[in-house]
């Protein structure tokens, strides 16, 4: 078992005195990227960012409940929604379509993240108890039954056709499209994707953060032993169902965050969204990323969220996609779900830690050359 | 009383569809300890070379021959090339790489189905109906009930008789035993996923039969229901796994057929109702009805 979670592979005694400060400079530097690109970028580009952020958080959730306490779960997808539809519904105000609240948008972003939770909480007696496969297959049936309801309460989804999600707006500052025109800040366009860019670069940065501090913690070392030899960690005095509930429910709440943040990137929700394919999205995001590894799932996380957008952009260029609909050619959403179904299959085969193991390899290499003492 | 009737017989028939891919499932799971995500796929694979040659000047019987082998040959591809390779790996990893494989599976016939929305079948049944006194059934319902009783009854059959039907149940009770006895626990890997897949084939062709217009995008997610059909009955059970399908199918039937009567539970339930009883039933017992529980020794 302990082959395919990268997480506890502890690194030799003298490699961990030098690398701390490179990790720390690469991070420094990737944030600095973060806060640069909206000066660089163009919309096309924050939008994908916004996509891949949004899928980010969600998977941060996966990466804990799967990598780091060994839990297979295929419900991402309904937590994620939970999260979407409760912004939604709390933050519009109700019309004539579809019913809602019309609270602040922060406060529907917080109550939808608990919904998610409570979400999670709910299930947890079912989730606690079940092991490996029969957990994944139990959580299947979260995702049917959460699209049953959403087939079926038109007040909340605005019917088939989806519904448009209230902008997020904290104090008088507003994150929508500018009704009076675009504005400049600094010479540069400061538009609904330049100010979202750094919203979700906060909520992912801190996400991320939270989740490595667990991970390094107490409940990390209790989830991964729990993963490894579930009785042994029993026996060591662990309470393996109520750490087992807990990864359920921080999950679960990562999920709803990346829900919110899904909605807000695409300002309009589908209820077949969020069927048993986006479940499989998270997991293929997880599983190329690295299992367990915070970094592993981001980077997963942009490379499947970002793909569809990318190949579509360039689908003139690439060869075999097809530019618009009906011409010859792999459409660029399935040339998409091939890349990352076999990315999965093969790095499961020849490279089972991911994306994270890739880079782990590549950073050893030269170290390995160095004449020893 | 009439309406009941034809339920039932409804009920049973697309029950025993789902008790085949639910076996296939379970055999998958009792020789390589491989939980087999890519079961839709398989089950689509064969019914696409089905609906496709069988449009054609081919006979049927050679289109399905045809389909079975392909869907055969396909899992026999997925064992050698990915599980086989993975031996060894945690449980979990070999599923999520069955997930990988379904993905691409099901993109590619996705794809070629196209802008059609779906492939007809040509099977000999149609849509002829049989007067049974005052209940009617499609043929192809009857047929699909007998040709699974067939294949259940024949597996069955097979295992307890067959000198490879024996060393399947041998290394389902005690893989490492088994293999000291001079069982080659490769074969009887290939074996099972071979089979599984056949049977996959088999169940695809009364799935995209009469009453559905022919093989759909929707037609995986219909075979997915075969998952609640083997964790009811608990994964590692053959008889689970026929009870399961029959649980479903009844369950499934059941509801759309009383419908109008259920509305108050939304359209679209009898779709969903297979995963909740699947959910009831883990709350009580959580290997299943017949699974055995999991023990734990110090």
């Amino acid at each position: 078992m302990t082959a395919d979670h990268p997480a506890a592979d502890v690194p030799a005694p003298d490699a961990k005195r030098r690398r701390p400060r490179a990790a720390a400079t690469a991070r420094l530097a990737l944030l600095g990227l973060g806060l640069a690109v909206p000066f660089l970028a163009d919309a096309f580009w924050l939008q994908i960012g916004l996509f891949a952020m949004a899928a980010a958080v969600a998977a941060l959730g996966m990466t804990l409940l799967l990598g780091q306490a060994g839990q297979l779960s295929l419900g991402h997808s309904f937590f994620v929604a939970v999260g979407a539809y409760g912004y939604t519904f709390l933050a519009a105000p109700g019309d004539r379509l579809a019913g809602g609240l019309g609270l602040p948008p922060v406060v529907a972003a917080v109550l939808a993240v608990v919904l998610a939770g409570a979400a999670g909480v709910l299930f947890s007696p079912i989730a606690a108890r079940l092991r490996g496969v029969y957990l994944g297959i139990a959580t299947l049936g979260l995702v049917f039954l959460g699209q049953h309801v959403l087939a079926n309460a038109p007040r909340l989804t605005g019917g088939d056709n989806g519904r448009s999600v209230p902008a997020f707006a904290v104090g008088g500052l507003s994150f929508g499209s500018d009704p009076g025109g675009p504005q400049y800040l600094l010479n540069v366009l400061w538009g609904r994707e330049q100010k979202l860019w750094y919203l979700f670069l906060v909520v992912t940065v801190a996400a991320y953060g939270y989740l490595r501090s667990l991970i390094r913690a107490r409940p990390g070392r209790a989830w991964r032993a729990i993963r490894d030899r579930e009785l042994m960690a029993g026996i060591i005095g662990v309470p393996v169902t109520r750490y087992k509930a807990y990864a359920f429910l921080l999950s679960s709440m990562y999920a709803g965050l990346g829900g919110v943040l899904f909605a807000i990137a695409f300002r309009r929700i589908v209820p077949e969204t969020f069927g048993v394919s986006l479940s499989i999205e998270y997991l293929a995001m997880v599983v190329i990323g690295g299992l367990g590894v915070a970094g592993g799932a981001v980077a997963g996380a942009t490379f499947v969220a970002g793909l569809p957008s990318v190949l579509e952009r360039y689908a003139g260029v690439l060869p075999g996609l097809s530019s618009s609909a009906g011409a010859p050619g792999v459409s660029p959403a399935v040339a998409a779900r091939f890349t990352y179904g076999a990315a999965v299959v093969v790095l499961l085969l020849f490279e089972p830690a991911g994306l994270a193991g890739l880079a782990r390899r590549l950073r050893r290499r030269p170290r390995a050359r160095r004449p020893g003492p | 009383m009439t309406l009941f009737a034809q339920l039932v017989i409804g009920g049973l028939s697309l029950g025993s569809v789902y008790a085949l891919l639910a076996l296939g499932f379970v055999v998958i799971y009792k020789s390589s300890g491989v939980v087999n995500f890519a079961h839709p796929a398989l089950l689509m694979i064969g019914a696409y070379v089905i609906a496709r040659l069988s449009a054609g000047a081919l006979p049927f019987a050679v289109a399905l021959l045809a389909g079975v082998v392909a869907a055969g040959v396909a899992a026999l591809v997925a064992e050698r090339l990915l599980v086989r390779r993975m031996s060894g790996r945690s449980v979990i990893a070999v599923t999520i790489a069955t997930l990988g494989v379904d993905v691409i599976v099901e993109t590619e016939i996705v794809r070629r189905i196209g802008i059609d929305a779906y492939v007809p079948t040509h099977d000999p049944w149609g849509d002829r109906l049989v007067h049974l006194g005052a209940v009617v059934v499609p043929q192809s319902r009857i047929a699909a009930l007998l040709v699974c009783a067939g294949f259940i009854a024949g597996f069955l059959l097979w295992q307890r008789r067959s000198r490879w039907g024996v060393a399947m149940r041998a290394v389902a009770e005690d893989a490492p035993t088994a293999g000291l006895m001079g069982v080659r626990r490769g074969t009887v890997s290939a074996l099972a996923w071979t089979l599984a897949g056949v049977l996959a084939a088999v169940a695809g062709l009364f799935i995209i039969a009469f009453p559905s217009p022919g093989l759909q995008p929707m037609t995986a997610s219909v075979a997915l229901r075969a998952f609640p059909a083997a964790i009811i009955g608990g994964l590692d059970s053959v008889a689970g796994a026929i009870v399961g399908g029959a649980v479903v199918g009844l369950a499934e039937v059941l509801a759309q057929g009383y419908a109008s009567n259920l509305t108050f539970l939304g359209t679209g339930f009898a779709g969903v109702l297979p995963y909740l009883v699947m959910v009831l039933v883990l709350l009580v017992r959580p290997s299943g009805l017949f699974g055995v529980r999991e023990l734990h020794r110090v």
